[in-house]
């Protein structure tokens, strides 16, 4: 009975990983040279990422009246008209190729490397006109200004220090590994459950000071020392149960004296 | 002056670490003899020293202005300073303060002085004969006396008077503005986002006054009845303030694609409450016990957002009479 | 010169024959009954700090535009009190050491409270004739509750106001009565009007300061005029207390635990940040940042907020219990009535009305250790439900089956601790008994 239970265990630990993202190895493709970006970018396309995003790109969606109740192999939005600045998103931070459709997307390494990623950005922008890939300029940015943005409409998912955090059904990353253009990129997308901001929401020059803001808060003015991981009280309360409650009970038993008569 | 001169001498001689001359003669001792331990003496005055130094580099680290990390150089020397304090009392207590096990009797209880204290207030009433008549008095006394003491607490603020909870600035025609106050126009409310709105010229710190805006499909909604024209083209207005226990509603999920993902929320960070846009602000998870407050949209002329009138229902944290009575 | 300067003093005060028996009190010899004074000395270095930051701090809930040196609050809109508290960290030499000093200090001033009041429950301190103590003592736990809320709320930074509409709501959902004293309380709905932060900044500085030291020193004296309990030993008896005197034995132990005290709070507060308000932003009740969490010593009713079911108690239009009483009134309202009353309970129950100055080992008094140590348990369950979020951040828990985790083992694990426990002393005597007879077994047959 008990070996049966630690095989129960052993199996379910095993099988989690391959339950979770299970995704078809990688075909890759030798073009010959003189083949177009675009053109390189439909092969790869037709072997990796047709299965859920359809033909060219049409999309996998049940009719409307359909309930989808639970995962559903093959399922996926239409990209045409998502834009270069879409795919460039989705592949350099690993958030396709996607398990589930139902999965939220998160950081992976890339499962493309550089130039599958660009011939497949230009094939996804051929679909038709989207977002290009966004060019900010942080350092033209306005700290204050970008603050005043990102509290308004991003810390209450991602907390005031981009840290991240929770939203009933889904996990809003820290943005420490987030480049500006990756920000910027997310800004006009809304990726998942994020809502998405337009250039009438939060303007280009707006977007710079946003992003010197997400950059500024991957390092901030910590000249309290030891920074806890900007997350507040949480830590501050395990060190002081931790470490300074130890350090003080082991003070009070060097200092107290156990008599012998 | 010259008194003044011996105690300074004094004290020299006794910091150049000399053994004291022993004292004059004295009564039988009362702590028992211990021996000396030059060695700790010394560590314990070491450990002093470096207190010493590390106070002085305190107020170095203070006087130098251009040092970095300033305030760890701070809080370094003089924790520092202390811990070595800390650890020459420690040497003392442990190895040069005379060894004792004392005795002491636990005090007992003293039944004679507090019955002696019982007789002395009962004999004191003797002379009263009504004394249920003069108890009755002082109580109504007392009681009137506390009563006016406490009183003007209520001054405190409107204790009296929970009406005022129903306020808020909102009022048919008010236009929406955003953080920067400028008017929120209706083909300015884009799908797959939110918009924070306030009263244009009413106090915005006030829980009656941040809006949450969104624009959902017209076909999605299932608003409760009565409003149906409160939401035109599909814009909706909420209070900001959640229901539970008063915290920004400033978050809003909404999917990119529907067919697989969560379907829009608007959610409170604090205790993550979750209310349904689509369905009038009703509780989709979380501890709120009351929808979150619609305010009714119409739009202006110009074509910007005004309020249609109050909310739904009061707005904030609930109390006895919120469901008593209307936005006011 | 020491017998001059004595003989002086006495002359004028006539209080020789006291210090001389004062100097002479008798201390246990146990590290645990160190704990109470790690939370004096934590006192002291909040007063000490606290006096220094009042020098500085601006109570006003006045807006200003900020034009000081750190840029993401430049040309922001903000109150006096949030800028001066920005300036005392950002601005004011060695006031960032200060003021995180005095955070800190906060912090473990309530965990030393904490420790000793396990130790003082654990082993049967409260007991007659130390009810009074006792008493004061969880008297004394609530108002630095309540003071530290006050304390990191006064700099009205984006965490602490989110703290506040929170403790609003708690006081509205008290039933009939809540909206009259939030009212009262906060002079107006919230965020209240300008009398409301002088009002909170006069109470943490000095109305609860003062009560926290008059009960204090009750509490101080109290103990002394009992004199300290002891453990068991062979050769200590209910009769006299056996130790250390406070001069000059016990003097250097304080005088060194005072200084590691307030060694380890400058340390923390040089190199460990804490509460970087300045980073938070200030707060506007339009706002709200994801992660908002309380100090720790408050953690336990975020715990209970986020674990009661979502509904308002009402009888048609009659709201008799809005949602945040359970778990912001009721819930830490059943935790002190509990302390105040358990001395009294015991009592009743175990029918002792002797006096008491030998403690008990935990294991001494199973039923007591095990209710404890169950109650202990399904408060820190609660605690642990309040960052239940964070832990699917980390972990990738569904947060919504956290939650219907919590609620189940909340209740079903203080039980099994309950009987565990009880199960658990009672061994431990029982091998003690028995061992204790095999020894004299043993002792009789080698002298035969």
């Amino acid at each position: 009975m008990k070996r049966l239970g630690v095989l129960a265990v052993l199996l379910l630990v095993l099988g989690l990983p391959a339950a979770g993202g299970a995704q078809q190895p990688k075909t890759s493709v030798q073009f010959p040279p003189g083949v177009p970006l675009a053109r390189q970018g439909f092969y790869l396309y037709a072997q990796n990422c047709a299965s859920c995003h359809g033909d060219r790109g049409r999309g996998v969606v049940p009719p409307a009246s359909q309930e989808a109740p639970g995962p559903i192999p093959g399922l996926g939005p239409s990209l045409s008209g998502v834009g270069a600045g879409a795919a460039d998103f989705y592949l350099r931070t690993g958030y396709m190729p996607l398990g589930e459709p139902t999965d939220q997307p998160k950081r992976s390494p890339n499962f493309f490397d550089d130039n599958e990623i660009r011939a497949l950005v230009a094939y996804v922008a051929s679909l038709g006109p989207g977002l290009p890939i966004p060019d900010p300029h942080p350092e033209n940015g306005n700290l204050s200004e970008g603050l005043s943005l990102f509290r308004e409409h991003c810390a209450g998912c991602h907390q005031i220090l981009a840290e991240g955090g929770y939203v009933t059904g889904a996990v809003p990353p820290p943005l420490d590994r987030s480049t500006p253009v990756q920000v910027a990129e997310a800004v006009r997308i809304g990726p998942y459950v994020m809502p998405k901001f337009s250039e009438r929401v939060i303007s280009d020059d707006e977007l710079d000071s946003l992003v010197a803001y997400v950059e500024y808060a991957k390092n901030p003015d910590d000249r309290g020392g030891w920074a806890l991981g900007h997350v507040g009280p949480v830590p501050e309360g395990m060190l002081t149960w931790f470490l300074a409650a130890t350090v003080l009970i082991g003070a009070c038993v060097l200092l107290g004296q156990r008599l012998r008569r | 002056m010259s008194r003044f001169r011996n105690w300074f001498i004094s004290a020299v001689v006794l910091l150049a670490g000399r053994r004291a001359k022993p004292g004059a003669p004295q009564s039988e001792r009362i702590l028992p003899e211990g021996e000396p331990r030059p060695g700790s003496e010394v560590l314990a005055a070491c450990l002093l020293f470096g207190c010493a130094f590390f106070g002085a580099a305190f107020v170095a680290v203070y006087a130098l202005d251009r040092l970095p990390w300033t305030t760890q150089l701070l809080g370094a020397s003089l924790g520092l300073a202390l811990a070595c304090l800390a650890a020459a009392l420690v040497v003392v207590a442990k190895r040069l303060v005379p060894d004792e096990q004392l005795e002491e009797d636990y005090p007992t209880a003293h039944p004679a002085a507090s019955d002696s204290i019982a007789q002395l207030v009962q004999e004191s009433g003797d002379r009263f004969t009504r004394k249920r008549l003069v108890v009755v008095a002082a109580g109504a006394a007392t009681g009137a006396l506390s009563l006016a003491a406490i009183t003007p607490a209520l001054s405190l603020g409107p204790a009296l008077d929970p009406d005022v909870l129903y306020r808020t600035p909102w009022r048919p025609g008010r236009k929406l503005v955003d953080e920067r106050g400028r008017p929120i126009r209706a083909d300015g409310i884009e799908f797959k986002t939110f918009y924070t709105a306030f009263p244009q010229g009413a106090e915005r710190e006030e829980l009656g006054a941040p809006l949450v805006v969104v624009r959902l499909d017209p076909g999605a909604l299932a608003l409760p009845a009565g409003r149906g024209s409160w939401a035109p083209e599909g814009i909706l207005a909420y209070s900001k303030i959640c229901t539970h226990a008063g915290c920004a509603v400033a978050l809003f999920r909404t999917p990119l694609f529907p067919p697989a993902e969560p379907k829009p929320a608007l959610v409170c960070p604090c205790h993550y409450s979750t209310f349904d846009p689509a369905a009038g602000g009703a509780v989709l998870f979380g501890p709120a016990g009351r929808p979150l407050p619609q305010l009714p949209l119409r739009i202006g002329s110009g074509g910007v957002l005004e309020a249609a009138g109050d909310f739904s229902g009061p707005v904030g944290p609930s109390w006895w009479g919120v469901r008593m009575g209307k936005p006011t | 010169m020491i017998r001059g300067a004595v003989r002086r003093l006495d002359e004028r005060t006539a209080s020789a024959p006291l210090l001389r028996k004062t100097l002479r009190y008798v201390f246990p010899d146990h590290w645990s009954f160190l704990l109470g004074e790690v939370a004096l000395y934590a006192f002291i270095v909040l007063v000490a700090t606290g006096v220094y930051l009042t020098l500085f701090f601006d109570p006003s809930t006045k807006l200003v535009t900020y034009h000081g040196d750190y840029a993401p609050l430049q040309g922001q809109q903000m109150t006096e009190a949030y800028r001066s508290v920005v300036d005392i960290s950002l601005q004011v030499k060695a006031g960032l050491l200060i003021r995180q000093t005095h955070h800190w200090a906060a912090n473990i001033f309530i965990a030393a409270i904490v420790l000793h009041l396990l130790r003082i429950f654990f082993t049967g301190a409260f007991r007659k004739p130390r009810e009074l103590t006792y008493l004061i003592g969880v008297l004394m736990l609530f108002i630095a509750l309540v003071e530290g809320y006050a304390g990191y709320s006064l700099a009205d930074d984006l965490l602490s106001g989110m703290g506040l509409a929170i403790g609003y709501s708690v006081a509205m959902s008290i039933p009939f009565v809540g909206a009259n004293l939030a009212l009262l309380i906060w002079g107006g709905p919230f965020p209240g009007d300008e009398s409301f932060w002088p009002r909170m900044y006069i109470a943490h500085v000095f109305i609860f300061p003062i009560l926290i030291g008059l009960l204090l020193g009750l509490h101080l004296l109290l103990v002394a005029s009992r004199h300290h309990t002891q453990f068991r030993e062979r050769w200590k008896t209910e009769k006299a207390a056996v130790g250390t005197p406070l001069f000059p034995g016990q003097t250097p132990r304080s005088l060194a635990l005072m200084s590691a005290v307030a060694s380890l709070l400058f340390l923390l507060g040089g190199l460990v940040q804490i509460n970087p308000i300045w980073l938070w932003g200030p707060y506007h009740v339009s706002d709200g940042t994801n992660g908002a969490q309380p100090d720790w010593y408050l953690g336990w009713l975020i715990g209970a907020l986020r674990l009661v079911p979502g509904f308002d108690l009402n009888v048609g239009d009659y709201t008799l219990v809005p949602n945040p009483f359970w778990g912001g009134a009721l819930f830490p309202l059943i935790v002190f009535l509990f302390l105040v009353s358990w001395p009294f309970l015991e009592r009743r129950v175990t029918d002792d009305d002797a006096f008491h100055n030998l403690l008990d080992r935990p294991r001494d008094a199973p039923w007591r250790t095990a209710i404890g140590t169950a109650f202990i348990t399904w408060v820190f369950l609660i605690f642990l439900a309040g960052a239940a979020d964070r832990a699917t951040v980390f972990f990738g828990l569904s947060y919504q089956s956290e939650i219907w985790a919590f609620r189940i083992l909340v209740w079903v694990v203080p039980l099994v601790v309950l009987f565990a426990t009880k199960r658990a002393c009672e061994e431990l005597l029982r091998i003690e008994r028995t061992g204790a007879v095999r020894e004299a077994a043993e002792a009789e047959a080698k002298a035969l």
